[in-house]
């Protein structure tokens, strides 16, 4: 046995008894430097031929977060800002160009490759926004459910198969009858517990949700939302949440990400994200949320749209919609620095300009 | 007078297995000018009255019974010929996926022009320059250029101001928007609801706004519908129907979003989920999810009752026949 694989046996077996001195000392998650480059370019000929240059688009540019163990962590921001992309490779579908995630102590990326790899995938699982396109319509929920079981070779003999697909649909709130329908006899907010149980199946520590209400009704979101949650009280899983509606994500999480073109700008502890926002990108964020018992009230509207992530700005990559931008600001990309208690990529507030 | 009055609305979709009845007498009106909201969840018909109004019911679906007027003319049950002119000149639509709603072929130039002078006697070089300035209307920069280009040259948020333009083209009475900011970012979204509130009041349209997004609704409505399978359970001025709901459902309803002013370990959520059309319930179709659901409830169907301000298809405001000594509320 290598020496990963014997840290992978040690890591699972303690789970259940050390979890609070693991949680104590460090994160389960460590996501360092990650950085994705999709090469765009026109095909070779066409770039010979036409003299068009090769053309990389910068997805995810350096970012780095921590989660401590039952915890959420919560990615915001508009679309193309990068955070599918993060949650991507966070469970090991996209390789980093740059950078790395560290899974309670293990370089993850390096194991994926190798023979130990479906081990830490086993405690790494992932939720998807659709949950009509995310579940094969021509299986029983009952083999959705069991098929992470199967593959990773938890359980074996059909009799407990069934018990266990049986007590994970229950875990989700719906009936273990349920397991002989198919996924179309069922509502959005159903489908979705579907998904959920499917990814609880291998019990993993590490759940990442991409978007996981987005296609629900707030009713039935209210129903996801709240599951989720007591899943997370009972077991201790540790979220990955992301989302572009702030309420949600103010409700759900414990620290908020906020991402602008494949960066983050500002990461802060929720109080602190939503009380007192610090970066104008956040802050013009916050503004354009309708405040619903306010009616009648306009918000007030963000100017200017995303830049296209192929050719962004120089600099600071919010100038040209940011009020504070000045010369620094156009020609120097500002680091994430700790200010105050809270990581903010921005020199208007290092400066104290705002 | 109001401009458009629609009056027990049935529409049915025939099928094999008999008829499902999608929308299930539907009776509201718009005044000129006014923006009526219409919210409720998937499948609960807000999208159906729309198609029905603007005449783009899919096939089986059909008006079974009931009345849509315009001006107090009835257009339910205009020949397709005759509806094709109403609908662009009277009545314009947006609608919620900005890419699908543009011809990716023409330049947005043709496609506006096209619709100006379907609608308007106007020569082309006349309806260019309509064109020009109803895209500075909607703030597209260098519309004189951007007038030339295709649909896929433009953002998001940019091609649903086209498209807002588009509807706009023949100065229309009403505009059906069917999740006009649904496929759009939440920073994109506030620009593109003040355009559309700016625009509609200064060219005078009335504005039935479909969406799910109560946040949407609150900024920009003077009144909403709440739908529920098919049926409308609450209706009355949006700050009433908000702040101080009447029907259960609305109430669940507005308890079930999370808000960014209170901090609560577990939201309100409605168990169930709605019936689905072959199995309404009788009597009120939100009893098996309701909490103050009693006998009546499973027997009688309520109609539209005056609740305060608003109206509520809820027996617990029955006045002629209160539901319980103690329960009703004012």
């Amino acid at each position: 046995m290598s020496a990963v694989a014997s840290e992978l046996a040690a890591g699972s077996a303690r789970q259940p008894a050390g979890t609070a001195a693991a949680a104590a000392t460090v994160p389960l998650v460590q996501a360092r430097d990650l950085a994705k480059t999709f090469d765009v370019s026109a095909p070779w000929l066409n770039r010979v031929l036409e003299r068009k240059p090769r053309q990389l688009l910068h997805a995810v540019d350096g970012v780095s977060f921590e989660i401590p163990r039952g915890q959420t962590l919560a990615l915001v921001g508009e679309s193309g800002c990068g955070k599918s992309t993060v949650a991507r490779l966070l469970v090991g579908l996209y390789e980093p160009t740059r950078g790395d995630l560290v899974f309670d102590g293990i370089e993850a990326h390096k194991v994926f490759k190798s023979r130990e790899g479906l081990k830490l995938r086993r405690r790494i699982q992932m939720i998807f926004q659709d949950p009509y396109a995310s579940l094969n319509p021509r299986w029983k929920v009952e083999d959705i459910v069991a098929e992470p079981l199967r593959e990773h070779g938890i359980l074996t003999d059909s009799a407990q198969l069934k018990e266990r697909v049986g007590q994970l649909l229950q875990g989700v709130g719906l009936s273990p009858l349920d397991m002989l329908k198919y996924p179309h006899q069922f509502s959005g907010g159903q489908r979705q517990r579907i998904s959920i149980a499917r990814a609880l199946a291998t019990e993993p520590e590490f759940l990442v949700c991409d978007e996981p209400t987005s296609a629900l009704d707030v009713s039935v979101q209210a129903q996801v939302l709240n599951i989720m949650k007591d899943l997370q009280r009972k077991q201790g899983l540790t979220y990955l949440f992301i989302s572009h509606n702030l309420a949600v994500v103010r409700h759900v999480s414990d620290q908020v990400g906020v991402m602008y073109l494949g960066r983050l700008v500002e990461l802060a502890g929720k109080h602190q994200l939503f009380g007192q926002p610090r970066h104008p990108y956040t802050r013009m964020l916050l503004d354009a949320i309708p405040k619903m018992h306010d009616t009648g009230r306009a918000r007030t509207p963000v100017q200017g749209e995303v830049p296209n992530p192929l050719n962004p700005p120089t600099g600071c990559a919010f100038n040209p919609r940011c009020p504070h931008a000045n010369d620094r600001c156009r020609t120097e990309r500002p680091a994430l620095l700790t200010l105050g208690g809270v990581k903010v990529a921005c020199h208007a507030v290092e400066e104290g300009r705002i | 007078m109001s401009l458009l009055e629609v009056k027990n609305l049935v529409v049915e979709f025939p099928g094999r297995r008999g008829t499902l009845r999608a929308l299930d007498d539907i009776s509201f009106s718009i005044a000129p000018g006014e923006v009526l909201g219409v919210v409720g969840e998937s499948g609960a018909g807000k999208s159906l009255t729309g198609a029905s109004i603007i005449g783009l019911l899919e096939p089986p679906g059909r008006v079974a019974s009931g009345q849509i007027l315009l001006e107090g003319q009835r257009i339910d049950n205009l020949p397709a010929e005759q509806m094709r002119h109403i609908r662009g000149r009277k009545i314009g639509a947006i609608f919620q996926d900005p890419l699908t709603s543009l011809n990716p072929l023409y330049t947005i130039g043709r496609q506006l022009v096209e619709t100006i002078q379907t609608h308007l006697p106007v020569d082309a070089a006349e309806a260019r320059r309509r064109a020009i300035s109803l895209l500075e209307d909607t703030g597209i920069p260098a519309a004189a250029e951007r007038i030339d280009h295709f649909p896929h040259q433009f953002s998001g948020g940019m091609r649903q101001r086209v498209v807002i333009a588009l509807a706009l083209a023949a100065e229309p009475k009403l505009i059906v928007a069917d999740e006009p900011t649904t496929a759009l970012d939440v920073s994109i979204q506030a620009q593109i609801i003040q355009l559309l509130k700016r625009i509609c009041r200064e060219h005078g349209a009335a504005v039935m706004l479909i969406t799910h997004d109560m946040g949407v609704i609150a900024e920009t409505c003077d009144r909403v519908a709440v739908m529920y399978a098919g049926r409308i359970a609450e209706i009355g001025p949006v700050h009433e129907v908000i702040n101080t709901p009447a029907h259960p459902y609305t109430m669940g309803l507005m308890a079930s979003i999370p808000d960014m002013d209170s901090d609560r370990e577990r939201l309100n959520q409605i168990d169930g989920a709605m019936p689905r059309l072959n199995a309404i319930p009788p009597g009120c179709p939100y009893n098996p999810r309701c909490p103050r659901v009693f006998d009546r409830c499973t027997r009688e169907r309520p109609d539209l009752l005056p609740a305060g301000v608003t109206r509520a298809a809820c027996w617990l405001h029955d006045v002629r026949q209160p539901a319980a000594p103690a329960g009703v509320p004012a």
